[in-house]
């Protein structure tokens, strides 16, 4: 309850500091800036209040509306209602892990779930609670390989088919360690499928390798030869993934992965501007101890009853204060939660329908795509999953204007993070995308092609 | 508590047993006590290191704390105890013996004098 101070208590209060009216608490600032006129309109009743905010609301444009065929990272698939209506329970709905954990076996349990799922998606021994997202879980791979190697190895190579967002944030993690170079996603060394660029400046000195599966462009690439590399080099190999995609693909765990990360967004997750999304993070037992953030354990209680615990604290900066290799000890304790409910509502063989119908719609767009004239897959010869990309006869940007007026999202305008890319545009297809969805994009790109 | 009077003892509770110019390190016996159940070494330098006395040597986790491990001498690393890595468990058991540390050849044996003998160190932490 709010209660306001009584004319009473006011002045009790001015009476003990040795004043006589609130105003002389403020004869520090200039009078002139004092009391300035704020010209703010008239007050607002709720319901006008709501109905203004409402309008400026509906000046949004959002893939309720629109046809959304932009992925790039996060990805418009359909969410099931049953997870956010378990999600919004009074006894989950919070973001953090408590601070007395082991009074919340719910919570605890939850995300124990949830790093099960997640082991069994990518092929890893352990995965932890969750970082903020795709990005930040990129950054936390190159701290962690920088920690493993005790400082000692400085190169770490990213792939330039690694979502650019995700480069960037990694950069600014590390822009403080004037001993680490970041490398490897120069133009110079290409985007191209078979890697060997990136694989040739892999040296004694590399901490890590990171690339990404399915990579930026949608493109499927078989990582098993520059992950022996690395290996053989004795550096580590973080793969970046899409966890829609491994309901059909080998998991990055059984070729050898070091750390899987990746955008739990698409995990019943639903788009928007900021977040919350979700960063996966996974590891094999080797690297157990370096990998930051929490981790939940099963064990039994001192009667024998099943029960959850925080384990292996003794890394975590809580403890470990200065010497822990990450101040991360939160996580997206509800993001994780609505992709567990997801992944469980689904199960096995509805999460592999859901990727193989991204896979199928995707390669059905691809095909009536690349078959109007002047139109051309790039990489056409890389196998990818629900996300490719087509060169167009004209500035991506303007197609993509004109598409609009069809109320079609068309697609991400690569030109902007590759300038090798002009004109090229990335389509994803998910599941929610209809059959007659792709051909109306078909026919609107014929039309403002002709125009 | 055992407090072997044949080694010398750093006042962050390191002994080290000399044989032969190699010096032998490991964690008191009050060490592993005070910890509590480790069940986690990582060592902070590895084989033909180069190393100053007050450096790294690791880093020893039990279930409640997480504590540096010193350098009570300087030289060069000539082997670590592997099996600490597997099985930090045998801190707790055998502090003194299978659960040593590292081997280092001495560059300056004089340092020795820095540390403490059996009864300081006992006197130090036990009072």
């Amino acid at each position: 309850m709010f209660t306001p101070h009584t004319p009473k208590d006011v002045e009790v209060m001015l009476k003990t500091i040795g004043i006589e009216k609130v105003e002389d608490l403020f004869t520090e600032i200039p009078e002139k800036y004092r009391f300035p006129e704020l010209k703010l309109p008239l007050g607002l009743t709720e319901m006008e209040a709501a109905e203004e905010l409402e309008s400026i609301a509906n000046a949004n444009g959002s893939t309720k509306t629109l046809l959304n065929f932009i992925g790039a990272g996060a990805y418009d698939h359909y969410v099931p209602a049953v997870v956010d209506m378990l999600l919004r329970r009074g006894e989950f709905y919070t973001a953090y892990t408590p601070y007395q954990p082991e009074i919340s076996q719910g919570t605890l349990q939850a995300i124990f779930e949830y790093q099960s799922l997640i082991c069994e998606l990518t092929g890893m021994d352990v995965a932890n609670a969750s970082h903020y997202d795709g990005a930040t879980a990129a950054a936390e791979a190159v701290i962690l390989a920088y920690h493993h190697f005790k400082g000692k190895r400085t190169k770490f190579l990213l792939s330039r088919a690694v979502n650019p967002q995700y480069r960037e944030v990694v950069r600014t993690y590390m822009r403080g360690n004037q001993a680490v170079s970041i490398l490897g996603d120069d133009p110079e060394t290409g985007i191209d499928a078979s890697m060997d660029k990136l694989i040739a400046q892999i040296d004694a000195e590399t901490g890590l390798v990171m690339v990404q599966y399915p990579d930026f462009f949608g493109r499927v690439i078989d990582y098993k030869p520059l992950i022996e590399a690395a290996h053989n080099a004795g550096a580590l190999v973080a793969v970046a993934v899409n966890p829609t995609a491994l309901g059909i693909l080998t998991p990055p765990g059984e070729i050898g992965a070091d750390i899987v990360f990746g955008e739990g967004q698409p995990l019943g997750i639903p788009l928007s501007f900021g977040g919350p999304y979700l960063g996966i993070f996974a590891v094999t037992n080797d690297l157990l101890r370096k990998i930051s953030g929490r981790l939940v354990g099963e064990t039994v209680d001192n009667a024998g009853r099943l029960a959850y615990v925080l384990t292996l604290t003794a890394r975590e900066q809580h403890i470990r204060r200065e010497k822990a290799s990450s101040n991360i000890c939160t996580n997206q304790g509800l993001m994780a939660l609505a992709s567990t409910i997801y992944l469980s509502l689904l199960g096995k063989k509805g999460f592999e329908a859901v990727s193989n119908l991204c896979y199928q719609k995707a390669h059905y767009a691809a095909a009536q795509i690349s078959a109007i004239q002047g139109y051309k897959q790039v990489f056409s010869e890389t196998p990818f999953f629900h996300e490719f990309v087509i060169r167009s006869p004209q500035p991506a940007a303007h197609l993509l204007e004109d598409l609009r007026a069809y109320d079609i999202l068309g697609g991400y305008d690569l030109s902007k993070d590759y300038p090798e890319l002009d004109n090229c545009l990335l389509i994803a297809v998910t599941e929610k995308i209809a059959k007659e969805d792709i051909d109306l994009l078909h026919d609107a790109l014929i039309e403002v092609t002709h125009d | 508590m055992n407090f072997p009077a044949e080694l010398k003892y750093a006042q962050t509770d390191e002994w080290v047993r000399v044989e032969n110019g190699i010096a032998i390190v490991g964690i008191s016996d009050y060490a592993q006590d005070a910890l509590g159940d480790v069940v986690y070494f990582e060592f902070s330098v590895e084989a033909g290191d180069q190393v100053k006395a007050g450096g790294q040597l690791g880093q020893v986790d039990s279930a409640k704390a997480s504590s540096e491990v010193i350098l009570p001498v300087s030289g060069v690393v000539t082997e670590i105890n592997e099996a600490v890595s597997d099985n930090a468990e045998i801190i707790n058991n055998d502090p003194y013996g299978e659960a040593w540390l590292v081997k280092i050849k001495m560059d300056n044996p004089a340092e020795l004098e820095n540390l403490l003998t059996a009864e300081a160190y006992q006197a130090y932490r036990l009072g």
